[in-house]
């Protein structure tokens, strides 16, 4: 058995036998020729069928990995557009008395080196767009037909480096995975892999032709590739390929589809999320939108604290890239155990209790209000909601919605595009609970943060291992507080969700429905799986809920 | 001649294909456009130009539009602007 390693495009795994993909190899006359006018006009003829080749393949690629990732041969069809190119060309040819290819293969790679040569990686990654469109010209002047480099069975391939449009021709039946020793996890290689869902490694250094026609598995996980693969590790690996199909199969079954109970009371499964990392994983399980965003990643990513521009951009891009779905962000919530040290906060006795999340944000008004200026600005991109954490007195949200306001008028005033958006609040204190009718006339919707509310309701700190015997995730003290929550916010027109880990729990799912829950947002992992416990639950077959149930 | 100047909170920068599209917005019009990073320029209507000038986050660029369309033009290269970089 031979092991090799590169970089993991994607965590799956594929089984099945090597194929060595050879690229057409460019065999390019550099002497005169007789007629350059000619010549122009072979290179015009290939220019324009390479820009329709482009739309051909934008369809290709929309329909096996999405308009996303089509994007990127809509910006091919500019590139070969670009007049500046195309004058070049031209005047290798006119001038220097050159082959339209070698005019073609000259001025392409001179573009392609000028953005091999910029210091920013993303735009370094453009040049293999370049190389790749030139392939295109020179495909089309040549008569070269790069499909058929593929093999009729289906195989891992294996190859130096594969363009976009050549990953895009590939015929997507055969291909059980790809391997390249160059590649970029920012090329659209990478990213056309990733949304076709294919099995890939790049950058693995130790390719090697006599892998032909071998067994092997690519080990997505654990970003290698096994060559002739001892019968255990087939037998392991075999495990967890069909763990992943039968994933597949559940989101094939149940994505597009709504989470509705068999008697038709329909609920929300939203997903969590810490960070923009997290941005693939809510379309990927097919969530309705995102419950609940830790605005935390702004300020633990950052050695000083992020300016209004710099969280702006962050939350911008998140609510664009998820629009129209409800993108729900909580305002920092730093404090007890997250602590940074530009914050400059007191070592606490006692953080669990402490000075943390909104009482720092109405305390330090000037930092609060750079992160809602940022928020609001990023309102006017898409579909989102404002959560205010650890809030325990009506006067708290009364405050924050006034600085809110505050900041509203303000940027109004400075010609700034404000969105509509929602607003709400974590309940997570007992507080909050007893109070939650007069908070209710202030918010949109609740979100119970059941971890922290469990903490604060039982007096029992989650880590602490001696506790186990005490401690009970399902005590009806919280259940009966959640429906108490969920009674009060209904009484004021609020809907009411579950961001904690409680919402998750697939044995309190009915109960949250016969209680009235609006929203479960829950990890991304866990919405397909719940959406089939709800759609096959059947409320009309028992009774209302009682806490005596519990 | 109208000028705009505009600082790119895309974190990106100006990139592929919203270039791309900024390009085809230039072409609709006959003015000259001209974008400046610093003392570096290029024409708004050139897309490998344009990228070459490796725009990036918090970047501030000035476009000047001169011809006999450069209100409307200056108009909608800003709100392009704004809505995508």
């Amino acid at each position: 058995m031979v092991v090799a390693t590169g970089k993991s495009i994607l965590n799956r795994i594929g089984i099945g036998k090597i194929k060595i993909y050879k690229a057409p190899t460019y065999d390019i006359y550099e002497g005169i020729v007789e007629d350059p006018a000619a010549e122009v006009a072979r290179f015009e003829e290939a220019l324009q069928k390479a820009i329709d080749q482009q739309g051909v393949l934008y369809e290709k690629a929309k329909k096996d990995a999405g308009e996303e990732s089509a994007g990127i041969f809509e910006a091919h069809q500019l590139m070969l557009e670009d007049e500046d190119l195309q004058d070049s060309t031209k005047e290798i040819i006119t001038e220097q008395k050159r082959s339209a290819e070698y005019a073609v293969k000259t001025a392409f790679d001179n573009y392609a080196q000028m953005f091999a040569e910029m210091d920013d990686p993303y735009m370094k990654a453009r040049s293999a767009d370049l190389i790749d469109v030139e392939t295109d010209v020179l495909d089309f002047l040549m008569g070269n037909d790069a499909s058929s480099m593929q093999g009729t069975e289906p195989a891992i391939l294996v190859a130096e480096d594969l363009a976009p449009s050549e990953t895009v021709k590939l015929d997507k039946s055969l291909l059980l995975g790809m391997i390249t020793r160059e590649g970029s996890s920012n090329s659209h290689t990478a990213i056309l892999a990733r949304s076709m869902n294919l099995p890939s490694l790049i950058q693995v250094k130790d390719i090697d032709d006599s892998w032909d026609g071998k067994m092997a598995i690519l080990d997505g996980y654990n970003s290698c590739v096994y060559i002739d693969p001892t019968p255990d590790l087939m037998e392991t690996l075999k495990a967890k390929y069909d763990a992943d199909l039968k994933k597949d199969a559940l989101l094939q079954e149940l994505k597009g589809k709504t989470s509705t109970t068999i008697d038709g009371r329909s609920v929300h499964v939203y997903a969590n999320i810490g960070g923009p990392a997290d941005l693939g994983s809510v379309n990927e399980n097919d969530a309705e939108g995102v419950g609940l965003f830790r605005s935390e990643f702004v300020y633990l990513n950052s050695k000083e604290e992020p300016t209004e521009e710099q969280q702006f951009a962050a939350y911008k891009r998140v609510v664009e890239t998820l629009a129209p779905k409800l993108v729900i962000i909580r305002t920092c919530d730093i404090g007890a155990d997250k602590t940074i040290d530009y914050m400059n906060l007191d070592k606490e006795e006692n953080p669990a209790l402490g000075f943390r999340a909104i009482r720092i944000c109405l305390t330090r008004k000037e930092f609060f209000k750079k992160q809602l200026r940022a928020l609001l600005r990023a309102s006017a991109y898409g579909n989102m909601g404002i959560m205010f954490p650890m809030i325990i007195s009506k006067w708290e949200l009364v405050e924050a919605k006034a600085i809110m306001e505050e900041c509203k008028q303000e940027l109004i005033k400075e010609g700034h595009k404000v969105g509509k958006f929602q607003v709400g609040i974590m309940i997570e204190t007992p507080a909050s609970v007893f109070v939650a009718d007069e908070l209710a006339e202030e918010v949109d919707f609740f979100s119970l943060g059941t971890n922290d509310l469990t903490q604060y309701t039982c007096a029992i700190d989650r880590q602490n291992a001696k506790l186990e015997r005490f401690s009970d995730t399902h005590h009806p003290a919280v259940l009966r507080a959640i429906k108490m929550t969920v009674d009060a916010g209904h009484r004021h027109g609020a809907w009411v969700g579950i961001c904690g880990e409680l919402g998750a729990d697939p044995t309190l799912t009915e109960t949250f429905l016969r209680m009235g829950v609006d929203e479960l947002s829950v990890n991304a992992k866990s919405v397909l799986p719940l959406r089939k416990i709800i759609r096959s639950i059947d409320l009309s077959k028992s009774t209302e809920w009682s806490p005596d149930e519990v | 001649m109208k000028e705009i100047k505009f600082t790119v909170t895309d974190p990106l920068g100006i990139h592929a294909r919203p270039a791309g599209i900024l390009v085809k917005e230039a072409k609709k019009f006959s003015s000259k456009i001209t974008v400046w990073k610093g003392d570096k320029s290029c024409d708004m209507r050139k897309l490998l130009a344009l990228m070459g000038m490796a725009v990036k986050q918090n970047d501030e660029i000035t476009v000047q539009v001169e011809g006999d369309d450069e209100a409307a033009c200056a108009e909608a290269i800003e709100k392009f602007l704004k809505e995508n970089f």
